[in-house]
């Protein structure tokens, strides 16, 4: 988020758009209901379902599943239209007035530089055109031809109304009706909030929706606002720490990057990442890479990173190609990757393609599963009958499942959705032989650690030199790992400004990132959380809920990170003397010598605003990008592709141009195109979803859970049910070209045919908790999805796949 | 469960004053359920489950999202969803919490011919005794909201208790607690009241009219009470009672029929007593005898 979930009750519009508040974050969508009944917003719904969300809206759109870019096209082309939208903000504040390279292009559906026999494209004419003074040249009359507003105002005049329903199958008066309540906040006294969360993810378009999202809010001037913002919804406790902590194959903690093969020198590596400013005195906080990185290495590697050794950057992998979860299943396929550990992650139940993962793991050596319950990707190779009709003679992997604690058996923080780390405590014992993720880490190392040493290796330096400095080397403590990714200093730290007074002692914890070094006199094993745990103690651990503004600026109540900063980009919730656009809601504000109020502000707070310093800090231009230039491989502005498997087999808004029927850049592995099913066949759009009464694959191993939502369902709209002839409570069989699975047919007025192209189209729920473990049993529901995922991120797809719907 | 520090104002089928020596009277309290705050989460019946130590069986999808489908001696609480097409052609998912309406004047408690086995405290919460509960189903047939249900374990009947046991020692109901969005909220029936009219003046104003409060005076008013959205067509909601009140045949047992009912009995008693004095014990007579002999060879057939 970059709000967070109390500042919600501040809004006065909310949409909620791919994702179901209401249904999968209820304890969050309190602010929502707090918003509606004392602040009287408006809620809007946009989803294929009549949700539960939908159920306490204002307005719900029903909407036909992937094509979100469409619909939010078709809003940013009405409030261009209208010209609804905040005039000094997007001046400002966005690249609104930057000029585009002339070598830029979008023709027949295709940015410029797409090579189709790569399938990728070459992203050099996606950039700003520079001046003389080498900075982006802007014209700030707006009319410039290829000026970012103009360039985009083209772009999304082909999103009309008539459009939108017939792709979107959104009736047009609803459509505008959301347009006109969202056009509402273009005015600086009022603010709308978008949450999404899996319903814009898991598309092969997936980071182009939630840019589009962006977008109209950016037009909107609703970022950095309080009630404001883009407010991703983290479903899975601690996925949004997962995320910080870089938690993938091609991160590092605080959202640093791996090298690639290609970045075999460390400065080089470093220059790619730290930017030079593309416009005159901005912060361009990312200058500072290399002091989170060299902190990070030194968290790391301790005394054995130096100088000499690039601080460690030659022990870090360089990635050959890319090691997301999709490729690393096609790579177990293959008989490329023949170990697995698995930890606290159940992926035959969580990725596409059932049939595929019990292949893939077949395939493998070994695999090692850590988790507090017995999933069923540790029993893969168990026949339970229809749910799971394998044959064990024929698997060779041999599992070992190391049970751990779960959450409320050990201490930790927890990062919810708004970016707060708030430390916990253990509530009990583990049961049986369960033992701490840390201690089976910790564990595993030593051992490692003395395999190397005893036996050599090609490389063992990375793994003797770690620094292991913990009390209890078997089990590194919550406390310790903490202090140790918020960081301290290794030396002395003298004041930049005045070098004879050391503000900082070794060994003293540092105060916040500011004072991280790139000479290996600080540690921090993720940047982002420095300041976490001070010398004052661990402040994730305060809950202190005083707001002394009462606008839910609850500073005292856990960490959030960066810098314990609530609302992200908040100098833009200011105009350009620093006065807030709304006083009832203030941030912060400008006192003529600093900036201060009621959240820590995201600026320099001792810059005057007259020296134009964009409030866009981690952007070396200052401001908001409308235009992303090169950030995503898919296009700088979005571009509605139909989803992988399409109900059309064309996209309307190119339907004469194959190559981009679907997002041109996404990846998809051979055997996985060949696993698609055609609407022949599959005539129906399927979208998997989760409910209230469950929490993934987990709860239907707790009774009560199962006692409140006790069998696996399908949700058939009441047209398409008597079309089949099927009647709610009888048992149906759902069928992708990759496999089928049998549930109950729950019968709803709550869906209802989408008219697409002037066809009716139905939509089919499929609730993914059951699965063959648990109290209550069932088919996993990525039996029916298929392996492609988004091109940036790889998230798969699997809100839009093609069935077909029988009487079983 | 009679762990109680409230003070009960009746009980069923006796006479016995009722306590009066404790003051000051507490208020009435009310659970007021907001079906328009209501996201249908089940996290009350949960709650429910866990504070009352119950555990229905893990039952099946019978089509709907309603589970456990109906309430039983497991279930005190369920999630009732009505889906309904409005006039205007849109869709509404009306979900109401159902339980027991904690009524001013329960007809279950009527009904009840167990002494003290269902009784009312000064609150206006009404409980199940249970160690008294004989397993009639009178309470059954009492109550005009269709709550209590009677155990296949131990043929008792049982409902929500509103948390008595928590609201005696000042804690609000266990699904109070739990309700993430504040659907369901506890207080003073007054000050439940007022709220209640903020959220009903809000609904107005997006354009439900007829919005307001249902605390039904078929029943002398309810210490659960909704509000709904459209208060004039309760049976939307899963079926809520229009205008519920207690069954003309409890009324008038309970009313005419009983002292009636109980003269006749006693009538009936001093006749036979008279008899028995006047004419002695009824013997059995050999043709009584044969009788029975041939009435039992007919049953073993």
């Amino acid at each position: 988020m970059t709000n967070h979930w109390v500042d919600i009750k501040n809004t006065d519009v909310v949409l909620i758009m791919g994702g179901n508040a209401a249904e999968a974050h209820p304890c969050g969508f309190k602010w929502v209901t707090e918003a509606k009944a004392h602040h009287r917003a408006k809620l809007i719904v946009v989803d294929p379902r009549y949700t539960r969300s939908a159920s306490v809206a204002d307005l719900y759109v029903p909407i036909r599943a992937g094509t979100d870019i469409a619909f939010l096209g078709g809003v940013i082309n009405y409030l261009l239209a209208n010209d609804a939208i905040q005039h000094e903000y997007v001046v400002n504040y966005t690249d609104f007035t930057f000029i585009v390279r002339e070598d830029f292009s979008f023709q027949d559906g295709l940015y410029s530089g797409y090579d189709p026999a790569k399938g990728r494209y070459d992203k050099t004419s996606w950039d700003y055109e520079r001046g003389k003074d080498g900075f982006v040249a802007t014209d700030p009359t707006l009319k410039h031809p290829r000026c970012v507003y103009n360039l985009m105002k083209q772009h999304y005049a082909r999103y009309t109304p008539e459009l939108v329903e017939r792709t979107c199958g959104s009736p047009r008066e609803k459509f505008l009706e959301a347009c006109k309540l969202l056009a509402s906040t273009a005015t600086p006294t009022r603010a709308a909030t978008i949450m999404y969360a899996l319903g814009w993810t898991q598309h092969s378009i997936g980071s182009q929706m939630i840019r589009t999202g962006a977008m109209v809010q950016l037009l909107l001037g609703n970022i950095g606002v309080s009630g404001g913002g883009m407010n991703a919804l983290r479903g899975h406790s601690n996925i949004q720490g997962l995320t910080d902590l870089g938690l993938m194959a091609n991160l590092l903690p605080g959202y640093l990057t791996l090298p690639n093969e290609a970045e075999q020198g460390y400065e080089d590596y470093i220059a790619a990442r730290a930017p030079k400013p593309l416009r005159p005195n901005q912060l361009n906080y990312w200058q500072n890479y290399n002091k989170f990185f060299v902190s990070l290495m030194k968290a790391w590697w301790g005394d054995a990173a130096t100088k000499e050794n690039n601080w460690g950057y030659d022990y870090l992998p360089k990635l050959d190609k890319p090691y997301d979860m999709l490729a690393a299943y096609e790579l177990m396929l293959n008989g490329k990757m023949n170990g697995y550990v698995c930890q606290g992650f159940n992926p035959l139940a969580s990725a596409p393609n059932k049939a595929k993962m019990t292949a893939a793991f077949s395939k493998l050596k070994f695999m090692i599963v850590m988790d507090p319950l017995a999933t069923e990707t540790s029993e893969f190779w168990q026949n339970h009958g229809e749910f799971n009709d394998v044959d064990p003679e024929k698997i060779e992997t041999e599992v070992i499942r190391l049970p751990t604690t779960c959450f409320a058996e050990e201490d930790g923080a927890l990062v919810n959705s708004g970016r707060w780390l708030q430390w916990h405590w253990k509530g009990a014992d583990p049961p049986g032989e369960a033992r701490t993720d840390l201690e089976i880490m910790s564990d595993l190392y030593l051992k490692l650690r003395s395999l190397y040493q005893a036996e050599g290796g090609a490389y063992p330096d990375p793994v003797l030199k770690l620094a292991w400095p913990y009390a209890h080397s078997g089990e590194a403590s919550a406390e310790e790992l903490a202090r140790e990714y918020s960081g301290r200093a290794l030396e002395d730290l003298s004041d930049p400004k005045d070098p004879t007074k050391v503000i900082r002692k070794a060994g003293e914890q540092l105060a916040g990132f500011g004072e991280l070094r790139d000479d290996g006199t600080t540690l921090s094993g993720c940047w982002i959380y420095c300041g976490a745990w001070t010398q004052a103690g661990n402040l994730m651990a305060r809950r202190d809920n005083s707001d002394p503004t009462g606008i839910g600026q609850t500073l005292n109540w856990a960490w959030a990170w960066p810098a314990n900063r609530r609302v992200m980009y908040n100098r833009a919730s200011c105009d350009p003397a620093g006065r807030p656009y709304n006083p009832a809601l203030k941030l912060i504000a400008w006192n003529g010598k600093s900036w201060g109020g009621a959240d820590v502000p995201d600026y320099k707070v001792d810059e005057d605003p007259s020296e134009n310093m964009g409030p866009f800090i981690m952007n070396p231009e200052g401001v908001a990008r409308f235009f992303s230039r090169g950030g995503l491989v898919d296009g700088p502005f979005p571009e509605h592709y139909e989803p992988f498997e399409s109900p059309l087999g064309y996209n309307p808004l190119h339907p004469n141009d194959s190559r981009a029927v679907q997002n041109p850049a996404a990846r998809i592995y051979p055997d996985d195109r060949k696993a698609l099913g055609k609407a022949e066949a599959f005539p129906c759009v399927a979208t998997t979803y989760r409910l209230t009464e469950h929490f993934h694959f987990w709860t239907k191993h707790a009774l009560l859970n199962a006692i409140v939502q006790p069998q696996q369902f399908v949700e058939l709209g009441e047209v398409h049910a008597k079309e089949l002839g099927v009647k709610a409570g009888e048992m149906v069989k759902v069928s992708s070209n990759r496999g089928s699975i049998k549930a109950v047919a729950v019968v709803t007025k709550r869906i209802r045919p989408l008219t697409i192209e002037g066809k009716p189209v139905h939509t089919v729920g499929v609730p993914i908790h059951w699965g063959f473990t648990g109290l209550t049993k069932g088919y996993l529901a990525n039996t029916l999805t298929p392996v492609v995922g988004d091109a940036n991120v790889q998230t798969p797809e699997y809100k839009c796949f093609l069935v077909k719907v029988e009487r079983a | 469960m009679a762990l109680q520090s409230l003070d009960i104002i009746r009980r069923s089928a006796t006479k016995t004053p009722s306590p009066a020596a404790r003051g000051p009277v507490p208020a009435e309290v009310a659970k007021l359920i907001d079906t328009s705050k209501c996201i249908g989460c089940k996290a009350c019946q949960v709650a429910c489950m866990e504070w009352n130590d119950l555990r229905d069986q893990v039952g099946t999808c019978d089509g709907t999202y309603n589970n456990p489908t109906d309430l039983t001696a497991q279930s005190w609480t369920v999630m009732r969803f009505a889906e309904y097409e409005n006039p205007q052609g849109d869709l509404e998912w009306l979900i109401r919490k159902d339980g027991c309406m904690h009524c001013a004047d329960p007809g279950c408690l009527k009904a009840c011919p167990a002494p003290g086995a269902i009784v009312q405290y000064a609150n206006g919460i009404v409980d199940f005794h249970e160690e008294h509960c004989i397993g009639c189903g009178y309470c059954i047939a009492g109550c005009p909201f269709n709550i209590p249900r009677i155990s296949r374990r131990d043929h008792k009947a049982y409902k929500c208790t509103l948390c008595s046991d928590r609201v005696a020692v000042g804690l609000e109901p266990a699904c109070v607690k739990a309700c993430p969005t504040g659907a369901i909220t506890f207080g003073t029936k007054e000050r439940m009241k007022v709220d209640a009219e903020e959220r009903i003046a809000d609904l107005k104003s997006r354009g439900f009219e007829q919005a307001g409060l249902y605390d039904p005076i078929g029943v002398g008013g309810t210490h659960v009470m909704y509000v709904l959205h459209h208060a004039d067509q309760p049976g939307l909601y899963s079926g809520l009672a229009l205008n519920p009140h207690i069954s003309r045949t409890v009324r008038l047992w309970k009313g005419v029929v009983k002292p009636l009912a109980l003269g006749a009995l006693a009538l009936a008693a001093l006749v036979g007593f008279f008899n028995y004095i006047v004419a002695g014990p009824k013997e059995v007579g050999p043709e009584d005898e044969e009788a029975a002999r041939k009435e039992q060879e007919k049953a073993h057939g």
